[in-house]
């Protein structure tokens, strides 16, 4: 078994007055994730190390983390991908809870904002609503977002601008937009042609290279943009 | 605006058309720059002779048809329009939202001040 040095930035808010680096010689499996590494680090070295997981799969987005200074999910990068030091610290601009623990309030109040769900009043009449292989498509993309917060966190925008409804928001508001069944579209392009709506993206590329699910972001910020330009 | 928005959270936004347009405006602007500057670019280095050209030079040569001095005039408007907008982002960004206000005002007398005296030295500036 190798090891590698893992350098965690630890608060808590109990006894620290700022968040400060620690670090620790972990050793480490040849297939090994970060998120291996932080559970085996809490195992072996100090069990108040407080991180989020909950599926270890990619699939429930919440471990993303600032590891080595990008954006990402602890399960879905492998050591080996990383080298021999690692630094995991907590999402940036996000309020710190304790150690790698972000609060999400902010983040999953402006996600409800866009109205994040099918309206359909109009009955649904025999069987189910039908769509197109193209009415699908036009929207799929956007249907892969797990709510990590890797891309409203990596934005600079956001970090600038707080109340900045994010780029997470607007790919779950792009979801629906363009959904042929739905019938809000009117009502989440209002909510977005705000100053803190879209028109906050600067088309800094941040958020896309972030996203766990390779979900093209600034695109689906200008489809909404170019929607709102379109729309009366 | 139905009733539907959810008040969990941010505020009810405020329904203004200007952010439309200045997004418009910047992309517009910066496509007219695109062809406007590049053709700046070839007249002054190789159309003309770079060593030629004093502003005397401009005001008897270049300036003298209404064309150029049109195009010129669309650029220094592409240009303005161009930067106080990417300037307005800087400061909708970076300045703390009591002082915003203040700071854009300046911004957009600065602008203004600038539009109207680039205006005037095209329109009028004598040649001969
Ligand atoms: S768009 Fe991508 S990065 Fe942003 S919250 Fe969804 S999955 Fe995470
Ligand atoms: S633990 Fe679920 S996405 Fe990583």
């Amino acid at each position: 078994m190798s090891s590698v040095e893992l350098k965690i930035q630890r608060f808590d808010p109990e006894r620290d007055a700022a968040p400060h680096w620690v670090n620790y010689t972990v050793p480490v499996e040849p297939m090994d994730r970060v998120l291996d590494v932080l559970t085996r680090a809490k195992e072996l070295f100090d069990g108040s190390i407080t991180f989020r997981r909950s599926c270890a799969h990619g699939v429930c987005g919440s471990d993303a983390l600032m590891i080595n200074g990008r954006n990402r999910l602890a399960c879905k990068v492998r050591v080996e991908q990383l080298g021999k030091s690692i630094s995991v610290a907590p999402l940036p601009g996000l309020p710190v809870i304790k150690d790698l623990v972000v609060d999400m309030d902010a983040f999953f109040g402006k996600y409800r904002s866009v109205l994040p769900f099918l309206v359909a009043e109009e009955p649904a009449g025999e069987g189910e609503r039908h769509q197109t292989q193209e009415q699908r498509d036009r929207y799929d993309d956007t249907t892969k977002c797990i709510l990590c917060a890797a891309c409203t966190s990596s934005c600079p925008s956001f970090w600038a601008q707080p109340d900045y409804v994010g780029p997470a928001a607007i790919v779950n508001a792009h979801r629906f937009i363009f959904d042929s069944r739905d019938e809000a579209a009117d009502d989440r392009l209002e909510i977005l042609a705000d100053e803190d709506g879209v028109w906050r993206c600067r088309t800094t590329f941040n958020c896309v290279d972030a996203c766990p699910r390779g979900i093209n972001i600034t695109k689906a910020i200008l489809e909404v943009s170019s929607a709102i330009g379109s729309r009366r | 605006m139905s009733g539907r928005y959810s008040r969990s959270g941010r505020p009810r936004p405020v329904g203004s058309r200007v952010d439309l347009y200045v997004w418009y405006a910047v992309r517009i602007s910066s496509l007219a720059l695109f062809v406007l500057a590049l053709a700046h670019f070839a007249m002054t280095h190789f159309v003309y002779d770079p060593a030629d050209q004093s502003a005397e030079w401009v005001r008897q040569m270049r300036w003298s048809s209404v064309t150029l001095r049109a195009l010129d005039w669309g650029m220094l408007m592409a240009v303005l329009v161009h930067g106080f907008l990417g300037m307005r982002t800087v400061l909708q960004d970076y300045v703390p939202s009591r002082l915003r206000r203040v700071a854009l005002g300046i911004l957009y007398a600065l602008a203004l001040a600038l539009f109207v005296l680039g205006t005037q030295v095209v329109l009028t500036l004598k040649i001969g």
